[in-house]
């Protein structure tokens, strides 16, 4: 068999540094001449390697406090994992309640909106705000809102809120590399060889012998 | 990694190439390695693979996690440049009427949709060559299956792809030695084959241009040029420098060790070391140009950057644009000579365009519920399907023709969706509980997607909009659509089999009736027809070479001249015609008939 001129092993280092910066150019092949303008747009043509954010973050420093307060509440540290503020998560609702796209700016408006009726909320029952009460009244408020099919209806818009704010702070949380490992996504690394396929405990679970 | 050539510089060509996808690269490289002098001229930016491909990049490194958007459909990382369904400046629009709204997806890049493509690679079969002389609907090949064969080898081995051979119906094998191993399932494929069996629906291996171990090229390449030292010398050595599949990435974001098939990995890098192919890009093609005699002399093109217009000259020109655009210059290349557009004596320019039947459903399995973890990202893309399994109670069915399914689930890499399921399975949940939830959940879920025939109809066309340019000042298309009831009760099906096979696992899913779960036309990004292939120049455009009737030096490449537009996507057969093509195109250039 003919050896490629690149071993397999070193590929797959080159690989990572070639995704970051160099290139693999096949022997023979020239550089690239530059008479083509790559023609930068950040939506349709985004330099993949170092993509910008071509959009404002909107909110401001009190409703991030807030936000780091829920997030953890949402998705607090455990041996496994990082809490949700502890990987940004504030700052990533940041970036997507100001996208240009028609969910987000929906999502805009519920969020900063649900950030200020949770703060006037609290502060109706507790004379503070949601991030100055004791962990026992916040978690209180939201047994009241966190179940949109069970809150009360005077609460609704307060369980609108939770609701979405679960499943972005989920979404957000779980599409970070530092959660995956506990989640179980062990992906993302190359595997010399054929593919090994469906690990025999698994088979024997699942019944999937001899398919 | 093009040889970009200075558009001052230009040589004498023999051959302009318009595109540089499929049907162009495949052109691009065999005309290039048998001598021919190529100039190829892209309407997209040059793209270097090896250079751009963010293949490991996670998540959090991109805008809103990588999610998709209006501007990036299938996410930040995708390998689409420069478009999508809206390429900026460059509108279209629906024929006032229309019952569907088309959408078209188009990218700016060199290599054009070979970049992001799906990589899926079925043969079609010897009755998709003949359907209308078995369902009396569409229309007939003017070659069969046997005359295409020799060249679908071709272009597998010259592509690389994975697979296995059935011997089911209508789902032809390739010859031994011309597949590559097909990937061992995933848990989720394997769990869909156990209960599908019992419904009497196959699972095998797909088909997928991917190389599942590394290419043996001298020999790979003394097979396909046995009397070309010169193209095996190349093609071989190049071919050994693409390396294989590591099971990792999604290879919707491109392949920088070059182990599927991108038209800028595989065909233009040894189509440049012949030295005989010139790439210009950034340069879109407004029209054909002709002399007095109808015979076709270059190309009228606008160059994007300095926003001027220019002019190539060559012998033969080959339109490879992709199916619609590939229409719409020939719409716009009228003359007095050609007053209803360019080899449109036959009327057939723009019409009889199809798209695949799409309709899909996603479910919960929850024997797949908190799996131990292991790697499931195997190849970038689904390792078995389900080939078209009812011929034999065809009649009974209420639509003519079938679809094959893809499929999937399980732990793929997590995005911002990967979790939606919580809503639904544990809502009001939070705190140390939700993540219990989330590690339950996540990767417990199987999708299907049924991609199917649909026949040409008269009320499925593009044509040039009288009202409307782009930005380069030129005619944009429109669209007009209709689907028959062959497709709306495909789709019902499609529905009903989803639902069957989903609920045999344990899950809960409802079949939507057709007409809603039919995905939009176009939206499959399957568009074929609208130059068709055909026996004479009264009924079709072309002939089974691609070859104008009306223009004998003018070639379209791509899938419009397709008659048909099987389950089987369609791209295997554009590269496998495009050989076919070639080899024709030689022996007419070296008898001197053009
Ligand atoms: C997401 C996705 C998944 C897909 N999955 C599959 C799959 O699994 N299997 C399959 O078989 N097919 C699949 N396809 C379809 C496949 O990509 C196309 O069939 C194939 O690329 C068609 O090749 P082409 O040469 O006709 O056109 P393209 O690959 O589109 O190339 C045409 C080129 O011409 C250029 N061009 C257009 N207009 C002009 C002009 N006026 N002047 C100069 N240049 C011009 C374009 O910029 C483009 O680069 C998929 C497509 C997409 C987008
Ligand atoms: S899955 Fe394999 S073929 Fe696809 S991009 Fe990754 S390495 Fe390349």
């Amino acid at each position: 068999m003919h050896e490629p001129q690149i071993s397999r092993r070193s590929i797959f280092k080159l690989v990572a540094a070639a995704s970051a910066a160099g290139s693999l150019l096949p022997a023979g092949a020239e550089p690239p001449k530059p008479l083509s303008k790559h023609v930068n747009n950040p939506f349709s043509d985004p330099d993949y390697n170092n993509p910008t954010i071509p959009w404002d973050k909107p909110m401001v420093a009190s409703e991030l406090a807030t936000l780091t307060v829920l997030v953890d509440l949402i998705l607090p540290a455990d041996e496994e994992s990082p809490a949700a503020s502890a990987i940004d998560l504030p700052d990533f609702l940041n970036e997507w309640v100001g996208a240009p796209y028609a969910e987000n700016r929906e999502d805009h408006d519920t969020i900063r909106g649900g950030v200020s009726w949770i703060n006037t909320h609290a502060y109706k029952l507790h004379g503070r705000e949601f991030k100055d009460l004791a962990e026992a009244q916040q978690t209180a408020i939201l047994d009241t809102i966190c179940d949109p099919a069970k809150a009360a209806p005077e609460l609704a818009y307060g369980a609108r809120f939770f609701q979405k704010l679960r499943m972005l702070t989920l979404g957000g949380y779980y599409s970070h590399p530092a959660t995956w490992k506990a989640l179980g996504y062990v992906g993302n690394v190359p595997i010399a060889g054929p593919y090994p396929g469906v690990p025999e405990e698994i088979i024997k679970m699942l019944g999937l012998e001899g398919l | 990694m093009a040889i970009l050539t200075d558009r001052k510089s230009l040589r004498e060509y023999d051959v302009i190439i318009v595109g540089s996808g499929a049907g162009g690269g495949m052109m691009g490289m065999l005309l290039a390695l048998n001598g021919v002098k190529v100039l190829m001229i892209e309407a997209g930016r040059n793209y270097d693979p090896q250079k751009e491909t963010p293949m490991f990049n996670t998540p959090d490194k991109a805008p809103l996690r990588g999610k998709g958007t209006q501007d990036r459909f299938f996410g930040h990382y995708d390998a689409t440049v420069g478009g999508g369904w809206q390429v900026p400046g460059e509108p279209y629009g629906d024929k006032p009427g229309t019952e569907e709204e088309f959408w078209w997806w188009r990218p700016r890049m060199l290599g054009g949709r070979t970049n992001h493509w799906g990589r899926i690679s079925l043969r079609f079969g010897e009755y998709d060559f003949k359907p209308k002389s078995r369902d009396g609907l569409g229309f007939d090949w003017p070659i069969s299956y046997t005359d295409l064969a020799p060249y679908y080898d071709k272009a597998e081995l010259m592509v690389g792809i994975y697979g296995s051979t059935e011997g089911l119906e209508n789902t032809p094998d390739s010859p031994p030695g011309i597949l590559q191993p097909a990937p061992k399932p995933r848990a989720a494929e394997l769990l869909i084959k156990k209960y599908s069996k019992g419904l009497n629906i196959p699972v095998v291996p797909i088909h997928r241009a991917v190389l599942s171990e590394p290419m043996d090229g001298p020999a790979r390449a003394a097979k396909l040029f046995p009397n070309n030292p010169s193209a095996q010398r190349i093609v071989g050595n190049d071919m050994s420098m693409r390396a294989a599949c590591f099971w990792a990435t999604t290879c919707g974001r491109g392949c920088s060790i070059r182990a599927n098939f991108q038209s800028t990995t595989v065909l233009i890098p040894p189509a440049l070391q012949t030295g005989n192919l010139d790439i210009i890009t950034d340069a879109m093609v407004r029209e054909v140009m002709m002399d007095a005699n109808g015979k076709a002399t270059g190309v009228h093109y606008v160059d994007k950057i300095t926003r001027t217009d220019a002019i190539a000259k060559a012998r033969i020109v080959i339109l490879s644009a992709s199916t619609c655009e590939t229409a719409r210059i020939l719409l716009n290349s009228k003359s007095a000579l050609f007053p209803n557009g360019l080899a449109n004596g036959s009327g057939q320019v723009g019409k009889n365009l199809t798209d695949s039947v799409g309709s899909s459903m996603g479910g919960h399995v929850p024997e797949l519920e908190s799996l131990p973890p292991y790697n499931e990202d195997g190849a970038g893309g689904g390792h078995v399907y389900t080939p078209w399994w009812n011929y034999k109670t065809q009649e009974k069915l209420g639509f003519a023709r079938g679809y094959h399914i893809e499929m999937g689930g399980g732990r793929y890499m997590p995005g911002m969706g990967s979790l939606a399921i919580l809503d639904q399975k544990a809502p009001g949940v939070y705190g140390k509980k939700l993540k219990e939830e989330a590690k339950r959940y996540y990767g417990a879920v199987v999708g299907f997607a049924g991609r199917g025939e649909m026949i040409p109809n008269e009320n499925c066309y593009c044509e040039i909009d009288p009202n409307r340019v782009d930005q380069w000042g030129i005619p944009t298309l429109r669209f007009h659509w209709k689907w028959s009831d062959h497709e709306i009760n495909q789709a019902t099906h499609m529905q009903n089999t989803f639902a069957e096979i989903i609920n045999s696992m344990g899950g809960k899913a409802t079949p939507k009736p057709g007409k809603e779960a039919l995905n939009k036309p176009g939206e499959i990004i399957h568009e074929a027809g609208t130059a068709m292939m055909g026996s004479d120049a009264k009924s079709s455009v072309v002939n089974s070479f691609g070859q104008t009737w009306d223009v004998k030096n003018l070639f379209l490449m791509d899938a419009s001249i397709l008659p048909s537009n099987p389950d089987k996507n369609l791209t295997l057969t554009v590269l496998a015609l495009a050989w076919r093509s070639a080899d024709y195109l030689l022996d007419e250039m070296k008898q001197g008939n053009i």
